[in-house]
């Protein structure tokens, strides 16, 4: 193992995508996660540490002709407080919200969320549903190569991703919804601030005239990973939304996920929160 | 030998420069390299935020940050907010409502309410305890705390 040897504070995009060409080095943003992960031995850093902080290409939020661009950088107190994001994707303020404390919400990254690659990860479920992709950046030859991916192909594994160690995520693009679309994410723990997940759920489509269309349906902490949940999803698209597709949608939805027990629920209680929380939702959109 | 890395910042309003470790968390710093134990240790893993400090503005858990990244930034720690007269009054407040009883979570209750308070958080009840659903007090029962933030906030209680 090799220790800890540099430490680097690129000022530029091309400096940190250069530093990551040995792929020896371990990324530092918020450092909510990496600080306590290292210090209690349960991530060992490689041997350069990279603080991103100082890259201006990584921060702000912008809308870029039909996308809204959120930087790496941004903390989830400054998603939670744009204008941009309370008018077009209010369901990513309801996810920030529920995200842990006022502290945590302050310093903590939307890249670093991403990168983390909980199941349980708070922003992840509502991301999915809104069809985000993950920009990722690199420096193959002498020039950097951008390249985004659909964040429903990212997760490989409880905290592996398909970035490989020479990438760094440089933002998350998010297609503007069109008129009629409705999003919602609902996460339930024991207590609302800094809780981690037992399930959350994430349901967006377009809503007209009783039925929804383009449907996505996202599930955390039932899998190795954040899910899109497929079936659940086909099984929605173009339904009229009345009391009995709601419930044969939620009993859909309970056998489609495949949980385990751990310390925060049994995997029967997550397949059944899955299926009241997924009624609850659909009811909700019905009624709207 | 483990890496070291200067920096330099402000803290409390005059520009240091310490050599830290580079794995080493901003609280530890505080603590045992500036010696000023205001802040406190408490869990290291961000659930009690008794280790509250404000970095250019926000409030955030020291325990959560690399010291190294504190390098050319604007760090206040209870210990700067002395000669303040709008922690003043929070101070006051939480002796006359008997906000504190141990002490120990004192510091960081302090630190977030003030950062509560300068960022326009509504001061009703319902905000001050979202405000502080961060930190954690064994000994009050919140009540006594939500009510001294609340007297300062200038919000009807």
């Amino acid at each position: 193992m090799t220790e800890l040897k540099h430490y680097f504070a690129p000022t530029s995009l091309d400096q940190a995508v250069e530093c990551l060409k040995d792929g020896d080095v371990t990324i530092l943003a918020g450092g909510t996660d990496l600080t306590p992960q290292s210090q209690a031995g349960r991530l060992k850093i490689k041997q350069t540490l990279m603080n991103i902080r100082h890259i201006p290409q990584l921060s702000g939020i912008t809308l870029e002709g039909k996308e809204i661009r959120i930087g790496a950088l941004t903390t989830i107190t400054e998603i939670m407080e744009h204008p941009l994001i309370r008018e077009r994707l209010p369901v990513l303020v309801v996810a920030c919200d529920h995200f842990a404390s006022d502290q945590i919400r302050n310093a903590g990254t939307i890249g670093g969320n991403i990168c983390n690659a909980s199941p349980a990860g708070d922003m992840l479920i509502p991301l999915l549903v809104l069809d985000a992709c993950v920009e990722l950046a690199s420096m193959p030859e002498n020039k950097i190569y951008r390249h985004c991916m659909p964040l429903s192909t990212f997760f490989v594994g409880p905290g592996k991703t398909r970035k490989s160690l020479c990438e760094l995520v440089t933002s998350v693009r998010i297609p503007l919804p069109a008129e009629g679309h409705v999003a919602h994410f609902y996460k339930h723990g024991t207590r609302p601030a800094l809780d981690i997940s037992t399930i959350s759920i994430g349901v967006a489509g377009t809503f007209r005239d009783g039925t929804l269309s383009n449907v996505r349906v996202a599930f955390g902490a039932v899998a190795p990973t954040p899910v899109r949940a497929s079936q659940t999803e086909q099984a929605l698209e173009g339904q009229r939304l009345d009391e009995a597709t709601i419930e044969k949608i939620a009993q859909i939805a309970r056998d489609e996920v495949k949980p385990i027990d751990d310390v925060r629920a049994t995997a029967w209680y997550r397949k059944e929160m899955i299926h009241n929380i997924t009624k609850r939702i659909l009811s909700h959109v019905a009624q709207a | 030998m483990s890496l070291k890395h200067d920096i330099e910042f402000k803290l409390n309003g005059i520009t240091r420069r310490v050599a830290v470790d580079v794995s080493m968390n901003a609280l530890a710093m505080l603590r045992d390299v500036i010696g000023l134990t205001g802040t406190k240790y408490g869990c290291g893993e961000g659930e009690c935020g008794a280790c509250t400090i404000q970095v250019d503005g926000v409030s955030l858990n020291s325990c959560l940050m690399f010291a190294v990244d504190c390098d050319g930034r604007n760090v206040t720690t209870i210990e700067g907010l002395a000669n303040d007269s709008k922690a003043d009054a929070l101070r006051s407040a939480f002796v006359e409502h008997g906000a504190v009883q141990c002490g120990f979570c004192t510091p960081g209750m302090i630190m977030q309410a003030d950062h509560l308070l300068r960022s326009g958080c509504g001061g009703d009840a319902g905000s001050i305890k979202r405000g502080i659903e961060g930190n954690l007090c064994r000994c009050t029962g919140y009540k006594k705390i939500i009510d001294a933030i609340a007297s300062v906030s200038g919000a009807p209680s």
